[in-house]
């Protein structure tokens, strides 16, 4: 008798329950765009320490830093976007708090998930050649092409590593209860990617719908994952809070500022933002937020 | 005599004028207006988007929603253009040095910074793919340093010495500040005056330059932007007046409304 396939929903806490010390971690999304929050806030609830984090960086890596999870930090850039300057990541970087950092081109970031989601070493591109990508990592080759140009001359690229991950968290639209997973939003930012590139996929979703609801009202493109590339599925409505999440909803602009005022204020200032919105689980923060929301209205 | 706002933006619009098809992308304000203020003049055949993931078949006024759309450019697709090469980027630079080499990473030791900034997000990648130019809305010899501290975008001089590979797409095109224009084609592939904004002296731009720069026996000044296009920037693209937040009116400025502030 078929039963179909397995179902793969889990508590946000289980997700972390599954995550050890010193994991390199990939996080979906793009700066300030559809970061699996819940995800997040629970790992800085949590003991886990001495993580590498790989991330196109915005509020994910700024909570991160902040509660001093990560040991190594791989990124092309941090921002919030209408907050052009993560507080708590420049802060970090400023303060030398985080052990180890590579900053990577951004297209060599895609590049580097691109080998790993191939299982290959590295792959090559241009970016990197003659900026201090490669002068501040020095561990990171260039690779001589074995075919000769027009010139008769043999270009030297930089072979971009590949960026292997033990585990992808990713936050989309809707997912079923076995990992296929839609983004309604304007970008699928490279959620598959981080998928292909890692031993382990984590996706937190708005809502999970049966396997025909995927597509009911929703063009199959759409259908970023599939659940061979999926290891766990969490329902965490509002759960990109404050990054945006279109169509669902967008950047909380309001707690952003909030949050950053927090961030770049004193000791003070952070811990009473991280007692009002961070120490509790997720419900606690959904209904600090919605009280937040009604506050400012 | 024209705001030095509009004076930049069409200094900006001519820096896209010999793009012909490309994927123009502006990052910034008044890069984002020059930009527009082109496909609306010098050059119909730009490509332009909404910053986010949509190309524009219609030239809307700064930070409207799109009209029509004409095509899908999310982040991924950003950087298959990037490789592909028909691109313009202008970016920004905290710091740009005497080789046109451009930082927007951190300020100080890389290891250890004084300043964080952004991290070097896709300069290293377009320098050595595609066209690159650079707006400056505050010059000073703060931003324009004889050596950037880190560097993001990769200047010719650098590229040259990375190899054919970094050096057969390296592009750097146009730098405009608000106070003058300039390349990176003079001697050993250093920066170059190609035009001071009206109002601008060619002295004030060297006291304003951090590095020693290349200036030719004759300076002209850069155009005033026509009557056509003050009307496009004014009543289009611009209605709301953001570009004097980016580039006040000067207040030492040699003309009649120069103290007044931004023209209405």
């Amino acid at each position: 008798m078929n039963q179909g396939p397995r179902d793969k929903q889990m508590a946000i806490d289980e997700v972390v329950a599954e995550l050890r010390d010193g994991m390199t971690i990939g996080i979906g999304g793009w700066g300030p765009r559809r970061k699996p929050m819940a995800l997040v806030r629970a790992i800085v609830r949590s003991d886990l320490k001495d993580l590498t984090v790989v991330s196109w960086g915005g509020a994910d890596v700024g909570l991160l830093a902040r509660a001093a999870k990560i040991r190594k930090l791989v990124f092309a850039f941090v921002s919030l976007d209408s907050v052009p300057l993560e507080p708590n990541f420049q802060r970090a970087r400023q303060e030398g708090s985080i052990p180890e950092v590579v900053e990577l081109d951004e297209g060599m970031f895609q590049t580097g998930l691109y080998a790993a989601a191939q299982r290959l070493p590295f792959l090559p591109m241009r970016a990197g050649l003659g900026s201090d990508v490669l002068v501040n990592q020095p561990w990171i080759s260039t690779v001589t092409s074995p075919y000769p140009d027009a010139d008769g001359a043999y270009e030297e690229l930089t072979a971009v590593p590949a960026l292997n991950l033990d585990v992808a968290l990713v936050h989309l639209n809707r997912a079923d209860k076995h990992g296929n997973a839609t983004y309604l939003g304007p970008d699928p930012y490279f959620d598959d990617l981080f998928a292909m590139a890692a031993e382990r996929t984590f996706v937190s979703c708005e809502q999970i719908v049966d396997t025909a609801g995927l597509t009911v009202d929703t063009p199959v493109q759409r259908l970023l994952l599939n659940r061979m590339m999926v290891s766990g599925v969490v329902e965490t409505p509002n759960g990109a809070h404050f990054t945006t999440c279109s169509p669902d909803y967008e950047r909380d602009e309001r707690f952003q500022r909030a949050y950053a005022k927090a961030a770049g204020g004193s000791d003070e200032d952070w811990a009473a933002f991280s007692a009002r919105f961070l120490e509790g689980d997720e419900a606690a923060y959904q209904a600090a937020v919605a009280a937040f929301g009604e506050e400012q209205a | 005599m024209s705001s030095r706002a509009d004076v930049c933006a069409a200094a900006i619009a001519d820096a896209f004028a010999d793009d012909g098809e490309i994927f123009a992308s502006p990052m910034g304000l008044l890069p984002m207006l020059g930009v527009r203020l082109a496909k609306l003049t010098s050059n119909p055949d730009l490509v332009i988007s909404d910053g986010e993931s949509l190309f524009l078949a219609g030239v809307p006024p700064l930070f409207a929603k799109a009209d029509v759309v004409e095509g899908w450019i999310p982040f991924r697709k950003v950087f298959d253009v990037v490789a592909y090469g028909k691109r313009h980027v202008m970016m920004g630079a905290t710091q740009v040095d005497r080789h046109g080499n451009q930082n927007i990473s951190a300020i100080g030791d890389w290891a250890r910074p004084k300043r964080q900034l952004l991290g070097s997000r896709g300069a290293p990648g377009n320098t050595v793919n595609n066209r690159t130019s650079y707006w400056v809305p505050k010059h000073s010899p703060r931003v324009f340093v004889e050596q950037v501290d880190i560097v993001s975008g990769v200047g010719p001089q650098r590229a040259k010495a990375a190899g054919p590979g970094a050096a057969r797409y390296n592009d750097i095109h146009r730098i405009v500040s608000n106070l003058a224009v300039f390349d990176v084609r003079g001697a050993d592939d250093t920066v170059r005056l190609l035009s001071v904004h009206p109002g601008v002296t060619v002295d004030d731009v060297v006291a304003a330059t951090g590095f020693e720069l290349e200036v030719p026996a004759e300076v002209p000044t850069t155009r005033e932007p026509s009557l056509e296009e003050q009307i496009l920037i004014k009543e289009v693209l611009d209605p709301k007046s953001l570009r004097f937040k980016e580039v006040p009116e000067p207040e030492a400025s040699t003309g009649a409304q120069g103290a007044q502030g931004a023209p209405s």
